[in-house]
């Protein structure tokens, strides 16, 4: 499955044929797979669509409507294809089947171009959103049909972003489809009472595109802000179609907060900077501004009589980055605030990396040894045996503390520990820098 | 990328009440805008939007060599192009750009929008970069 094979790439009328796409077609694939009942055929007939529109737009002229036209043209195809099915199946006993196909071939021969792209398209995209995060895809799954039907992306354009090959994306999706195909797996919204956990579902998969674009777990780049900047577009556009979720703009507020600093946490060359170390006034105003009123609308709706639940675990991850927005340098940030959130969350979601985060927290606002203290009740815990960022802490604090030893040990193990060069760099330039064991110490 | 949008209404006639009248859309046409406005957000594509008072309440500052500034009122109707209004969006590309401007419901020759793209800190060479760098240390 790839987009289709154009005459003359590039062309500016096929770069703005494909600008179209990107617009259009989580519309045309929703509006597809409400009539289809089967998101992988939209998807199919929505390709089809998009062929014919690169086709006859040339001559023709963009038509007024392009989305309207692909889910007519799109609809066409799927009644050629239910025609010639009732002709080859016609003497099978699936009559049920055959009354629905009879039933849909006679609608279809008078709505022309229609309108119903435009009608109900809210609910039909969020139909779609959790179709292509459904709980019976596995995680990589769920991402690349977010990215390719949501997000309008090509597989060579997620193939790029993952830094995998095309066809391993290609696959994934054709299989992701087959799976909701097989699965049965219904084009619609989940019951009120599965509401919340399918959500969740969903937040996961657009703060998993983030996170790999702002901490890019391989490759040489530090950070791949195209990724950053799909998911921060999902969150919007997600943020509307479920604007009483405080949970959702919790999430856009993180991302909004944490994109603020995507300029300043990259260096000249290219390499990481951290927090500390950046320069705050290259901190995007106007990401912060949005990420500070999105939080509040989090707040406002977390807050709100019988929901009462408080923020979720986005919401509190979002105060935490409102805290380092509103503060103008290091010191002055509210690490008390912080500390405390840091508790909140992990109360929600308890896990090893939020104890973590806790501690340099911690450290901040008490001291070095009140951080270390919980980082190393940390050490033994299994789930972080692995992870770079447990040694590139107690490093750090060790090294506040003195025991720059222990500490160029602890750096050298974080470095061996991550698979993004940049980021190995940083920390074993920051072992480097540690001064060498200078006479008896206590 | 980010590109912000600019709309320039065509006024008809140099006189102020020309001025006042592309100012003052009819109803219809604002409610076309909201709904357009509102498609470029549930697209999770607008960052940010204003519409501007009326030129006749501009003010321009000019800077004449060798003297102080000098400040004039409008109206300023000699000029042609006169900003009504930006949105700020953040898009992938300029095709993508184009097509959304393409897109605003601006009734025959009432307004002409401009495209500009939104400079980066990487988008000035390196020597201009570090000046910046150092000016904020």
């Amino acid at each position: 499955m790839t987009l289709p094979t154009r005459s003359q790439p590039g062309t500016p009328a096929n770069r703005s044929y494909e600008a179209i796409w990107r617009i259009e077609s989580a519309r045309v694939i929703a509006a597809l797979a409400r009539r289809t009942g089967d998101v992988g055929l939209a998807e199919d007939l929505a390709q089809d669509a998009f062929i014919a529109a690169l086709e006859q737009w040339p001559q023709s002229g963009v038509p007024q409507s392009p989305g309207a036209w692909l889910v007519t043209v799109g609809k066409r195809r799927w009644f050629d294809t239910l025609r010639r099915k009732g002709t080859i199946e016609g003497k099978q006993a699936d009559l049920a089947r055959q009354a629905e196909v009879r039933q849909q071939l006679a609608g279809a021969e008078f709505d022309d171009v229609d309108a119903d792209v435009d009608e109900e398209v809210g609910d039909d995209r969020l139909r779609l959103i959790f179709t292509a995060c459904h709980p019976v895809l596995p995680r990589e799954a769920r991402v690349a049909l977010t990215l390719r039907l949501v997000a309008g992306l090509t597989t060579e354009e997620i193939a790029r972003a993952y830094l995998v090959r095309e066809p391993t994306v290609a696959q994934r999706v054709v299989r992701a489809k087959r799976s909701l195909s097989e699965a049965r797996v219904p084009f619609e919204l989940p019951p009120a009472s599965q509401l919340e956990e399918r959500l969740d579902a969903v937040l996961e998969v657009v703060y998993l595109v983030f996170n790999e674009g702002y901490a890019a777990t391989a490759g040489e780049q530090w950070a791949r802000p195209e990724l950053c900047l799909e998911a921060l577009r999902l969150g919007r556009i997600i943020a509307h179609l479920l604007p009483a979720e405080p949970e959702v703009h919790g999430l856009v507020a993180l991302m909004e907060l944490q994109a603020s600093r995507l300029h300043a946490r990259l260096g000249p060359d290219g390499e990481p900077v951290l927090l500390a170390d950046q320069d705050r006034s290259r901190w995007d105003p106007l990401l912060v501004r949005r990420g500070l009123a999105a939080l509040e609308r989090a707040s406002e709706l977390a807050n709100l009589p019988g929901n009462g639940r408080g923020l979720g675990q986005y919401g509190l991850q979002a105060a935490i980055a409102a805290c380092h927005a509103r503060a103008a340098t290091l010191a002055g940030t509210d690490w008390a605030r912080i500390c405390a959130l840091y508790e909140a969350l992990a109360q929600v979601a308890p896990s090893p990396v939020v104890e973590l985060n806790r501690a340099v927290a911690l450290s901040m606002a008490y001291g070095p040894e009140a951080g270390l203290e919980v980082v190393d009740s940390l050490v033994p815990d299994p789930m972080l045996a692995n992870y770079y960022l447990l040694p590139s802490v107690r490093g750090d604090l060790l090294a506040k503390l003195g025991r720059f030893e222990e500490a160029r040990a602890d750096l050298e193990r974080a470095a061996s520990l991550t698979r993004n060069e940049r980021e190995q760099q940083l920390l074993l330039d920051r072992a480097a820098r540690m001064p060498p064991a200078a006479g008896p110490r206590n | 990328m980010r590109f912000m949008m600019f709309i320039y209404p065509k006024v008809q006639g140099g006189t102020a009440a020309a001025v006042e009248q592309a100012w003052m859309p009819p109803a219809e046409a604002v409610v076309a805008m909201t709904k357009y406005n509102d498609e470029l957000s549930k697209a999770g594509v607008l960052l940010s939007l204003d519409g501007l008072h009326s030129p006749d309440k501009a003010v321009r500052i000019e800077f004449p060599s060798g003297k102080p500034p000098v400040v004039k009122d409008g109206p300023f109707t000699e000029a042609k192009e006169m900003i009504g209004g930006y949105w700020v969006i953040d898009v992938k590309s300029q095709d993508e750009a184009i097509e959304w401007a393409k897109r605003c419901p601006i009734g025959e020759g009432a307004a002409e929008i401009e495209l500009r793209q939104v400079f980066e800190m990487s988008d000035f060479p390196a020597d201009l970069q570090a000046a910046a760098r150092a000016a904020q240390k």
